[in-house]
């Protein structure tokens, strides 16, 4: 498993510089140096001497990719996306356009996210299965059919929708949790509170529809026939057997997202004026700030594929059978 | 028995923590509404709360020019002057200087000149300002000494900033004496090679050697970096600059080129503030940076407040200065403000308020709503929340509606210094030029484009009609028959009407326009309107400024661009038509006329004239306009200048926008000041009226938590009543 492990970790090096390559191109299609350096200086005033500055000061002065200019090697260093790129993968994220310390940023941004994804994550598992479970043991029943209306209904609604309806009943009229604000420490739970019930409801139809449709295949198999025939109770059957059979689909949703859980979620957190990280990136990139946005791209990327590793690992975990090679 | 002890202790704490939970859950703890969004031990505190939608880039005073930016230096930093709270129109008055200051004018050769000297002859205005003494900084480690005099954190290792996340980690404050050689280190700062100041190219186009001083310390700049690489600290002290000199302790000299009567204003904006020479070494230290301690992030002021918190990821702080000198509260103000109690505080010392805390509220739906539960002092009115805060009566007045009435919600509206309009582009060659023809089509569009109706329809009549460039409350703007622009307007009875399509039609006819075609060609008259507002959200705008040219048979192409193409094709000159803004910098005609003024030409001389307007004779006007003194003399200028501009048609002159305001029954002393930056040390909490209100309007209601519970209680059991008659079922029925 360790050299499957290290030879994953080899493959994901070309991935990134592929990942950040296409963010390069796509963000200098969009914006010129120029049209960054106007957008942090401002609107009014603004001269093309001060542009010319901005652009020094900041290492956009050179060629985008490659610099004729230069002699050797440094045709290809000496260029903005050697110089923005390189450190990148030492993890040095360096600041941002606007002069802050993106990798404190982060550090900072990354716990209220993490304080509305976790109880989401884990929560919305609980209630997910949980209902999923209880639909797959009433199948074909009256039970069944409505689980799974509802649960059409619930996917096919916004989850703006839910946030809007949220904050105004158990805020506005209701008055019973903050309508959005963040306070840190033992007072966030006042806040993020109905973001979470918020996030896991807005999660109930489309999760449990997928999770039911996995119990439904596993309960029709020959060790289920053969444990009911044993005398075993449904929930016996069904949470000691049927579940742990139905992990590795689950697993494939849950493990990847698993990294992933701190750059947070862009609406819940807008609405709810949580400062993470969910939306670090948007704002960046409507401020033209490159240096967070390859940050967060590459960070994201990272991520994700170990979110992939994690997930096939965790496949050798739950499923004896499966080896890693 | 030790381990059952440590079980026993281990289960207590569990259950403390779970009852202190419980009993915040049913906020019995702190007595505060459950919906609360601030700390229990902020209750009935002097505390102002306020929020942000966009976090500030930059709190370096050389460098901040946005409005959330000067929101908090302008309570932080003292420039030598200040807009006067009340009176108007608006009046400057010395806030760190101890007098206005009147400056002298010298020749060429050095020579004084009389006050009344003409400007032609006027080769430099001395400005000389003399500080109050005894101002003190606010306390920050940049002037912390130990026992020997020493500065204790001047020259720190990496070891010494290993547990150093944020400012406060500093242990030690000090302050010193605010002195003139603070405020030229600013003025010195303008020309920094790393601070990228907004002002520096129009500075340097007036402080003498300004130009010369910036040259001069890139120069020196790359030297150090040459001799030593790595981060550089350029010690400004060491480097005079002739335009900014200190005379002494309390008085420094500012050396203007020529007469620039409008630079008093400047000395009222935090570009002008002082910047301790300790605050820029102690930020320049290596490491500094790395962990966001920077002047950008934490200034250092002498104003009535200091940033206490500065987490633009959630909340900005503002604390009471404990160093602050002292200010009174105005005890005059302009007729009628005593009647509006504005004037019941005179005398009382400032700030009145302890602490602001601005939240950052990224969305228009939870700021309204809490500004409702009292949870905000003060709002402003989006056009999501308009119906639900002003109604519109008969007459077109705009006032508050019962609900807002019922909460003691009270309204303040103001005509904003800032105009909106739509400029065609000069250079170009249908719309553009000075020919009779493309004036005749202008004027004719100008009438066409009914901007009463847009201010009716997009801007819920928060706007009025722009006569020429100058907004209302600025010299040289006219109110009246005086005031209308008579190529678009009529004067009646009841007041300016727009002149009927049908003389819109005629003009265009005359033009060579016929029904919209090109008497020449026959082709139609295809104009194209270049914007960034292209979502669908500015659809119905679009589609009614369509409508406006096809009253004329113009068809109205609009060309949906980003903002970096539409910056591309404004600096180039290939867009047609635009829509564009300016808010006033300062309370003069100049900063408005100034926007059509030859010189400034975009494509020409990347300048704020986006039309390209390029007049020979309104330029010689602007630049004899431009020296002059308030007066009569400088007001037949200015409407010599407008009727030029109205008649060339440069710009459709579109709108100022109306600010509406809403605040709580316990804010005190709100009066809209579109100059001041430093308003908040004015205001007045009633902080024990906000409590009661707060408690009234948000009482927790219960009883739904009790109906959810049924409704789950009741959903569930169908589900367990059909499971206990599964399991209970025999076999034999099961099969039969």
């Amino acid at each position: 498993m360790f050299a499957y492990v290290v030879r994953r970790m080899l493959y994901a090096v070309p991935i990134l510089i592929g990942v950040n390559l296409l963010t390069f191109a796509l963000f200098f299609v969009v914006n010129s140096p120029d049209d960054m350096a106007r957008m942090h200086l401002g609107m009014k005033r603004v001269t093309p001497e001060a542009i010319e500055k901005w652009k020094a000061d900041h290492g956009y002065d050179r060629p985008l990719l490659y610099n004729a200019q230069a002699e050797g090697l440094g045709r290809v260093t000496d260029t903005i996306f050697f110089e923005k790129s390189v450190r990148l993968f030492a993890f040095q994220f360096g600041s941002s356009d606007g002069g802050r310390n993106i990798g404190q940023d982060i550090g900072q941004r990354m716990w209220p996210s993490l304080a509305i994804a976790v109880p989401v994550l884990l929560l919305g598992l609980l209630v997910y299965i949980s209902f999923a479970m209880l639909l797959a043991f009433f199948r074909g029943t009256y039970l069944d059919v409505s689980g799974v209306v509802l649960s059409v209904v619930l996917m096919s609604i916004s989850l703006l929708f839910y946030i809007i309806a949220g904050q105004y009943v158990f805020s506005k009229l209701f008055h019973l949790v903050p309508i959005s604000g963040y306070q840190p420490g033992w007072l966030a739970w006042r806040f993020v509170i109905l973001p979470v019930a918020i996030g896991v409801f807005a999660g109930l139809g489309s999760s449990s529809r997928w999770y039911r449709t996995i119990f439904l295949e596993e309960i029709n198999k020959d060790y289920v026939r053969t444990a009911r025939a044993k005398g075993l109770s449904e929930p016996g059957l069904l949470f000691g057997h049927v579940l742990k059979n139905a992990l590795v689909p689950i697993l494939t949703g849950v493990v990847v997202v698993l990294p992933t859980l701190f750059m947070g979620n862009l609406i819940l957190e807008s609405f709810f004026g949580i400062p993470g990280l969910g939306s670090y990136t948007i704002d960046a990139i409507n401020s033209q700030d490159f240096a967070i946005v390859r940050a967060m791209v590459f960070l994201g990327s990272v991520l994700y594929i170990l979110g992939l590793i994690l997930t096939d690992i965790s496949y050798t975990l739950v499923d004896p059978r499966i080896r890693l090679s | 028995m030790g381990a059952h002890r440590r079980a026993k202790s281990r289960t207590g704490r569990w259950l403390a923590a779970f009852l202190s939970l419980g009993l915040a859950l049913v906020g019995g703890c702190d007595g505060q509404p459950w919906n609360s969004p601030y700390p229990p031990d902020e209750a009935g505190r002097n505390i102002l709360y306020s929020s942000f939608s966009s976090r500030p880039n930059h709190l370096d005073p050389v460098q901040s020019y946005s409005s959330n930016e000067i929101v908090y230096n302008g309570q932080i930093y003292e420039p030598p002057l200040q807009y006067h709270y009340l009176k108007r129109p608006y009046r400057l008055i010395p806030l760190t200087a101890t007098r206005m200051p009147r400056p002298y004018y010298l020749d060429a050769g050095g020579r004084r000149l009389p006050d009344d000297a003409d400007p032609g002859d006027i080769a430099f205005s001395v400005y000389e300002i003399e500080i109050r003494p005894g101002i003190r900084y606010q306390p920050h480690p940049a002037f912390a000494r130990d026992a020997d005099g020493r500065f204790l954190y001047h020259n720190l290792s990496a070891d010494d900033l290993e547990d150093v996340e944020t400012l406060s980690d500093f242990e030690h404050t000090g302050s010193r004496e605010l002195v003139a050689a603070d405020y030229v280190h600013e003025i010195k700062r303008l020309a920094h090679p790393h601070l990228h100041s907004p002002i520096y190219g129009i500075m340097a186009d007036y402080i003498v050697g300004l130009k010369e001083y910036a040259a001069r310390l890139r120069a020196e700049q790359e030297r150090l970096e040459k001799k030593a690489p790595g981060p550089v600290f350029l010690d400004l002290t060491q480097y005079p600059l002739a335009g900014a000199e200190v005379l002494d302790r309390y008085r420094y000299r500012i050396t203007i080129k020529g007469k620039y009567p409008q630079f008093k204003y400047w000395l009222a904006m935090p570009f002008f503030a002082p910047v301790p020479p300790e605050a820029d070494r102690f930020y320049a230290q290596p490491g500094m940076k790395e962990r966001n301690i920077t002047l950008d992030w934490y200034p250092v002021g002498t104003g009535p407040y200091l940033l206490a918190v500065n987490n633009p990821n959630r909340q900005m702080v503002l604390a009471r200065n404990p160093n602050f000198h002292g200010e009174t509260y105005p005890a005059q103000g302009e007729p009628g403000d005593a009647g509006k109690g504005l004037l019941a505080d005179a005398g009382k010392p400032l700030p009145m308020i302890d602490r602001i805390v601005f939240s950052l509220e990224k969305e228009a739906i939870p700021t309204w709503n809490k500004f409702l539960q009292g949870y905000y002092d003060t709002s402003g009115v989006s056009s999501d929340s308009f119906d639900q805060a002003i109604q519109v009566g008969s007459g077109g007045e705009m006032t508050l509606t019962d609900e807002m009435k019922r909460k003691g919600i009270q309204l303040s509206t103001s005509v904003s210094t800032s105009i909106f309009y739509m400029g065609f582009n000069m250079l170009d060659p249908v719309i553009g030029g000075y020919s009779k023809r493309a004036r005749l089509l202008r004027r004719a569009i100008a009438i066409a484009v009914d901007y009463e109706e847009f201010i009716s329809i997009f801007a819920n009549g928060r706007g009025i009609p722009a006569q020429s460039p100058i907004p209302p409350g600025i010299f040289g703007h006219r109110d009246g028959r005086d005031g209308i622009n008579p190529y678009v307007y009529d004067w009646t009875p009841r007041g300016p009407v727009r002149k009927p399509v049908s003389e819109a039609r005629r003009l265009l006819a005359e033009a060579g326009y016929p029904d919209g075609r090109d008497i020449r060609t026959g082709k139609p008259l295809v104009l194209n309107l270049d914007t960034t507002a292209s979502g669908p959200d500015d659809k119905a705008r679009l589609d009614w400024l369509r409508k406006q040219f096809a009253k004329l048979d113009i068809q109205l192409v609009i060309r949906g661009t980003d903002y970096n193409r539409f910056q591309d094709k404004m600096l180039k000159g290939t867009a047609q038509i635009f829509q564009w803004g300016w808010n006033a910098d300062y309370p003069d005609p100049e900063n408005f006329l100034f926007l059509l003024y030859g010189r400034n030409g975009k494509v020409e001389h990347n300048g704020e004239n986006a039309a390209n307007y390029a007049n020979p004779e309104y330029d010689r006007l602007f630049e004899q306009m431009k020296a002059m003194d308030d007066g009569p003399e400088r007001q037949a200028i200015i409407d010599h200048m407008v009727e030029i501009l109205r008649r060339d048609s440069p710009w459709l002159f579109g709108y100022h926008p109306l600010q509406f305001a809403l605040f709580h029954a316990w804010y005190h002393n709100v009066k809209p000041n579109l100059m001041a930056n430093n308003t908040l040390k004015y205001r007045r909490i009633d902080a024990a009226l906000r409590q009661n209100k707060r408690r009234e309007w948000n009482r927790p209601v219960l009883w739904p938590l009790g109906l959810v519970a049924l409704l789950l209680v009741l959903s569930v059991l169908p589900a367990w009543i059909s499971y206990r008659r599964h399991e209970t079922r025999r076999a034999l029925e099961e099969a039969g």
